[in-house]
């Protein structure tokens, strides 16, 4: 290890217990002024907790945290602010119906000069000005009164930057900063970071993208179950060597593999469904055992083609058949009947009934199925359940377990096995493995494969190419609510499939036709 | 950290059964319950008395009634504020067709019908109208009420038969004791609906739509129905509690009930039903709804002022509340 003295920021030995379990065992942790640092680990290897201390949600059972050298006690959240310690949660601290300069400028707005400021009045014009400032300084191209509840994801995760730099924070923490974003905001993201980089600002980045990793990062610290596995600078790093760090045992290296399923006729199709504005006129169909992947940047209409689809928001027009006669589909009551799933994007706000019991959870859209005439038939229920978890391998204490206290990947699980007992002919899959780990995700992904095999059609929606390019069978590509182009597994690339999504390939097409024009 | 070793498991298991009853929500409110009664009986000599005894349960059951219905509907994060309206409107719904000359059992029904009705567009509002709960209850509590006196010009009914009085006022010796007929309704209302509610598809559904509406209604569950059921359910109840009130009052006032709203749901959450929803029980809403009562009765029998009472029982709920939450976190 360096000097202390030298590091910005450096936690020795620190450890924490929850009852029941050592969250954290004598964790060696430094960052240097200008240093982009990725944490990373299996969900549950102590991350969180780690950077938690770090920003004063948590106090640390042992070990010394020194900033320049200085050995210092973090108190609380307020005091991490004051040591200039700022973090990022994946789940915003942004007020929605405020402007984005009332946001980065939360609790320590500007105060009025004169009278004004014996009454407490805010600076309106200044704290807009410095805002916009701070906005442009992260490469936000939004105005600082903008409301946050008006801008996209990518744009309030650069309000939340700005709000550290106000604070003037050193050290920079982001819990999963990319979980959110597309392919392009991702990039714009590590712009910025390097902009950070360059005002030597330390950036922690905690991912469970690998790739990630490699593009942005200068160094790379594994957590294994709460303690330090590796350290490695990146141009040492291998992913396969991370992979082995993180899981402690050899993985294999081509993660996203589907296994050959036998695929049978189309027996599904959607024609010209449109939703107001985000969706226009998408048609495809879809064959027993296939998997169909949705790919295409954030905001290009995915997740929304899914919920009109399944009947979740309302359709202007367009048609859904299933096995060659058309379904009305309203609601998700509807699309339930007529052999739907949907395993959404959000898990714990719309996928799971955090506080429910497990068993609950999965048996919620089969309920008539576990019961004669209303009454609920608990050892049914509860035969399914156990089903369901022994086949999914969900790891619960028990069925009685509120779904809250299960990781994300066997949350994830719960979601998929509630599906499972409906008996799907269709299983949307939007984003199903975001922000779980490997090895969960490895568990999925051979789900996937195995319901495939038993004739199932799969439509699943993924941000992440090599997840995308790994387990489609095709990849319908979708920009600015069009389909864009529909690949078969053979002719995708990540190239051509940015292509497509990033409407560039339109262009190229436009730019041939007017070539021939003008010849 | 979710993968716990299994001899961990098993012993959790066993300590499990023991722990659950004090981690039980209904465990600490039965205990508060159990507290004051033994204190009363110690401190006044008139508590324990069966007249004293009943005179309470008598004068609780249309509150406990209503809010097993308040109680289903605060589980799915609403909240009805009509109830006290409900309650004067069913009973003079009533009232008017006996002294009609309706026979009683039609005019009972006649007042359920009122509470149904208003329960239904309550519901009605809140899911296809889109209205806030606070919003369109409050609507129907002020409307509710405003019918009561404009059919009546202010007065009340009076002379109501013997027959419907029985309902409110007979007694059913059991042994040597004389218990009061609305508490047998309150018992048996108490186990159907407490069946409804944890045996039942819809009793699931109630919890699912409280604990996650989105999540509820992208499994394939119309929560709009769970909705305007659970509303129209405590409208119902809330009339079988007006009703009883009536008869046992034996007139039809239009400001009967007038405020009751606030016991109804006080008894709801003290019982420990939790306003942020998915949570509640009907046996917990029944020990509220008593240590309400007891608190009442209790009160005055240790010789604090009338005047003083509401103070008093503004405090015990926010204390029972405020223990409540501490219960839970410390979980």
């Amino acid at each position: 290890m360096n000097e202390p003295a030298k590091y910005l920021l450096c936690m020795e030995g620190i450890s924490k217990a929850f009852p029941g379990v050592q969250a954290l065992d004598k964790v060696d942790f430094e960052v240097d002024e200008g240093e982009v640092v990725a944490l990373v680990g299996e969900n549950g290897a102590g991350k969180s907790t780690l950077m938690k201390i770090l920003c004063g949600a948590y106090r640390k059972d042992s070990g010394r945290i020194l900033i320049y050298g200085k050995e210092t006690e973090i108190e609380s959240p307020h005091h991490a602010q004051q040591l200039k310690i700022s973090i990022i949660y994946q789940e915003f601290n942004l007020t929605p119906n405020q402007s984005a300069a009332a946001n980065v400028f939360l609790s320590r707005e500007p105060r009025q000069r004169g009278v004004g400021r014996f009454f407490n009045l805010v600076d309106r014009q200044r704290m807009e000005q410095e805002a916009q400032q701070l906005l442009e300084r992260v490469g936000a191209r939004v105005p600082s009164t903008a409301l946050i509840r008006d801008l996209s994801v990518a744009e309030q995760q650069m309000v939340e930057v700005a709000k550290s730099l106000a604070v003037d924070a050193r050290i920079i923490i982001m819990d999963e900063p990319t979980s959110a974003l597309g392919e392009e905001e991702v990039e714009t993201l590590f712009d910025i970071i390097r902009t950070l980089k360059v005002q030597g600002i330390a950036v922690i980045f905690i991912t469970h993208r690998l790739d990630e990793v490699f593009r942005i990062a200068d160094r790379i610290v594994v957590l294994r179950d709460g303690q330090r596995a590796g350290d490695l600078p990146i141009d040492e790093a291998t992913p396969e060597e991370i992979i082995r760090l993180m899981v402690g045992r050899e993985l294999v290296t081509d993660m996203f593999h589907k296994e050959k399923a036998e695929i049978g006729e189309p027996f599904f199709e959607v024609r010209n469904l449109t939703g107001r504005g985000t969706v226009r006129d998408v048609s495809f169909t879809l064959r027993r055992g296939e998997i169909l992947g949705f790919a295409g940047l954030v905001g290009a209409g995915r997740t929304e083609t899914a919920r009109l689809l399944f009947g979740a928001d309302r359709k202007e027009s367009g048609e859904i058949l299933v096995e060659g006669k058309p379904v009305r589909i309203n609601a998700p009551e509807d699309a339930v009947n007529a052999g739907l799933s949907l395993v959404p994007e959000d898990r714990s706000n719309q996928g799971l009934v955090l506080g429910l019991a497990v068993q609950e959870n999965i048996v919620l859209p089969t309920l008539d199925n576990h019961a004669r005439a209303g009454w609920v038939n608990r050892p049914a229920l509860r035969r399914t359940s156990q089903e369901y978890v022994d086949r999914l391998n969900i790891r619960t204490p028990s069925l009685q377990q509120k779904a809250t206290y299960l990781s994300g990947g066997n949350q994830q699980k719960v979601v998929v096995a509630k599906w499972l007992a409906s008996n799907p002919k269709v299983l949307i899959l939007d984003e199903p493995t975001r922000g779980i780990d490997v090895g969960a995700k490895a568990e999925v992904h051979a789900l996937m494969s195995q319901l495939a095999q038993t004739g199932i059609g799969i439509i699943m929606i993924s941000s992440e190419l090599p997840e995308i390019l790994g387990m489609s069978d095709r990849i319908l590509v979708m920009s600015e609510g069009r389909v864009a182009a529909i690949l078969d597994r053979e002719e995708a690339t990540q190239e051509v499939i940015m292509t497509y999504a990033s409407g560039e390939a339109e262009n190229q097409i436009v730019d041939q036709t007017s070539k021939g024009g003008d010849a | 950290m979710s993968s716990v070793s299994t001899a961990k498991v098993k012993g959790r298991v066993r300590s499990a059964a023991l722990r659950d009853i004090f981690a039980r929500q209904e465990f600490g409110v039965v205990m508060i319950l159990l507290v004051m009664v033994v204190f009363l009986s110690l401190y006044t000599d008139t508590f324990l008395t069966s007249t004293n005894i009943f005179n309470i349960l008598r004068a609780f059951s249309w509150i406990a009634i209503s809010a097993f219905g308040q109680c289903l509907v605060i589980i799915t994060t609403g909240v009805d504020l009509s109830v006290g309206s409900v309650m004067g409107l069913s009973g003079l719904a009533s009232a008017m067709l006996l002294v009609r000359g309706v026979p009683v059992p039609l005019a009972v029904v006649g007042g359920l019908a009122a509470g149904f009705v208003v329960g239904m567009a309550n519901g009605l509002m809140i899911t296809k109208g889109k209205l806030p709960p606070f919003i369109a209850t409050l609507g129907t509590l002020l409307m509710a009420r405003g019918i009561c006196n404009g059919l009546t010009g202010g007065w009340p009914v009076r002379d109501l038969p013997q027959s419907f009085r029985t309902l409110g006022q007979h007694d059913i010796p059991i042994g040597n004791v004389g218990v009061p007929l609305p508490l047998i309704f309150v018992l048996i209302l108490a186990v159907i609906t407490s069946l409804f509610l944890s045996r039942t598809t819809w009793g699931y559904r109630i919890y699912a739509v409280g604990g996650n509406e989105e999540a509820t209604r992208l499994s394939g569950i119309s929560t709009d129905k769970i909705k305007i059921m659970v509303y129209t359910l405590c409208g119902l109840l809330t009339a079988v509690g007006g009703v009883l009130m009536t008869a046992r009052l034996g007139v039809a006032a239009p400001l009967a009930g007038w405020g009751y709203e606030l016991d109804v749901i006080a008894a709801a959450v003290v019982g420990g039903t939790s306003f942020s929803g998915g949570e509640g029980t009907i046996l917990g809403v029944l020990v509220g709804a008593a240590i309400m009562q007891v608190l009442r009765t209790g009160l005055v029998l240790v010789g604090v002022s009338a005047y003083w009472l509401q103070a008093v029982q503004g405090f015990v709920i926010v204390t029972a509340i405020m223990l409540d939450q501490l219960r839970k976190r410390r979980r």
